[in-house]
């Protein structure tokens, strides 16, 4: 930051800002609107059978469109996560844990924060959490509806179970 | 699921905003630079072949070696090209319409890049002078120069 006291200054504010007009496009905008409504629908592809979430219309690996909707559970598996220890802007103390969540019959992997981790057990792979939403008069097309993850206290998923999608 | 209207289809759009919040830091030679501009003076760097460097830098552009001569220029000096903002951008230093120009100051050997508050594209010209406008309050950074304005010749 700039000094205002005297002598050389050492460093400056530099921030980079970029506004963008996002919009998602048809299928993740049906998946967001789902959202809404306190509902995870991605979408299968009729080629390989793949469900993804949030679903983007086509299947990348099939190039096909994909319009079969499949609902979600709100129970999935941590794939593999990241313990943050710095702070960004969110309004989050770290540590905090971000993690990668496969949710049961999807076929990729949702990014989402976990928390309450009970006291003396810690994040790990395979580890089975659910979705925490916010009041459902608060409920938005956005994934900020889910607050975050937490451990639902069952057995970890075995590792063969989620391997394919790491 | 009952049939989905007109609305259920349309694709949602909303503002979206990348930010990084970075501290660059700039090393001695533009901290003595920017630290100067606090104290509303403004100062250049002697290069080996006898160039007054304005902004400073920290190595000579011809033989690469280390540079140390500060010498203090004018607050005023020439355009010497310069570009109308008819439109101005959130981001840019002044919020009516603008010159970007270089303009080298008196001393100086090479130009600095700053912005000219001269009302009306037709009051520019290179070649002109102008003068630097301080903001009020300086903190040691570039926009300690608010502005540069049109010299006034009395």
């Amino acid at each position: 930051m700039s000094d205002p006291v005297g002598g050389p200054v050492g460093g400056i504010g530099a921030p980079i800002r970029l506004e963008y007009d996002y919009t998602p496009g048809e299928a993740t905008s049906r998946y967001l609107r789902s959202i809404a409504e306190g509902r995870i629908v991605g979408q299968r592809c009729p080629s390989c059978k793949k469900v993804y979430v949030p679903p983007r219309g086509s299947c990348p690996t099939c190039a096909v469109p994909t319009t079969d909707e499949v609902e979600l559970s709100h129970k999935g598996t941590v794939t593999t996560f990241c313990v943050v220890n710095l702070s960004f802007y969110q309004d989050i103390e770290p540590p905090y844990v971000c993690a990668s969540i496969l949710l049961d019959g999807a076929d990729i992997a949702l990014f989402h924060l976990i928390q309450e981790v009970p006291e003396g057990r810690e994040v790990t792979m395979g580890m089975r959490v659910e979705a925490v939403w916010v009041e459902p008069e608060e409920l938005r097309p956005t994934l900020e509806s889910i607050k975050y993850f937490r451990p639902t206290g069952e057995p970890d998923a075995p590792y063969d179970s989620y391997k394919e999608h790491l | 699921m009952a049939m989905p209207t007109e609305n259920d289809t349309t694709p949602l759009s909303a503002l979206h905003v990348l930010e990084y919040p970075y501290t660059r830091s700039v090393g001695p030679v533009v901290g003595r630079f920017l630290g100067g501009l606090r104290d509303r003076k403004i100062e250049g760097i002697r290069a080996k072949d006898g160039r007054v460097l304005v902004p400073p830098v920290e190595y000579d552009p011809v033989t690469s070696e280390e540079l140390t001569d500060f010498v203090e220029v004018g607050q005023a000096g020439v355009v010497t090209t310069w570009a109308w903002v008819s439109e101005p951008r959130p981001k840019h230093p002044l919020d009516t319409p603008f010159a970007w120009a270089l303009i080298k100051l008196d001393g100086a050997d090479t130009a600095l890049l700053h912005a000219i508050d001269a009302g009306d594209q037709s009051k520019m010209a290179t070649g002109m002078r102008v003068s630097v406008r301080w903001r009020e309050q300086t903190s040691g950074e570039i926009g300690d120069i608010a502005c540069f304005e049109p010299e006034t010749t009395s």
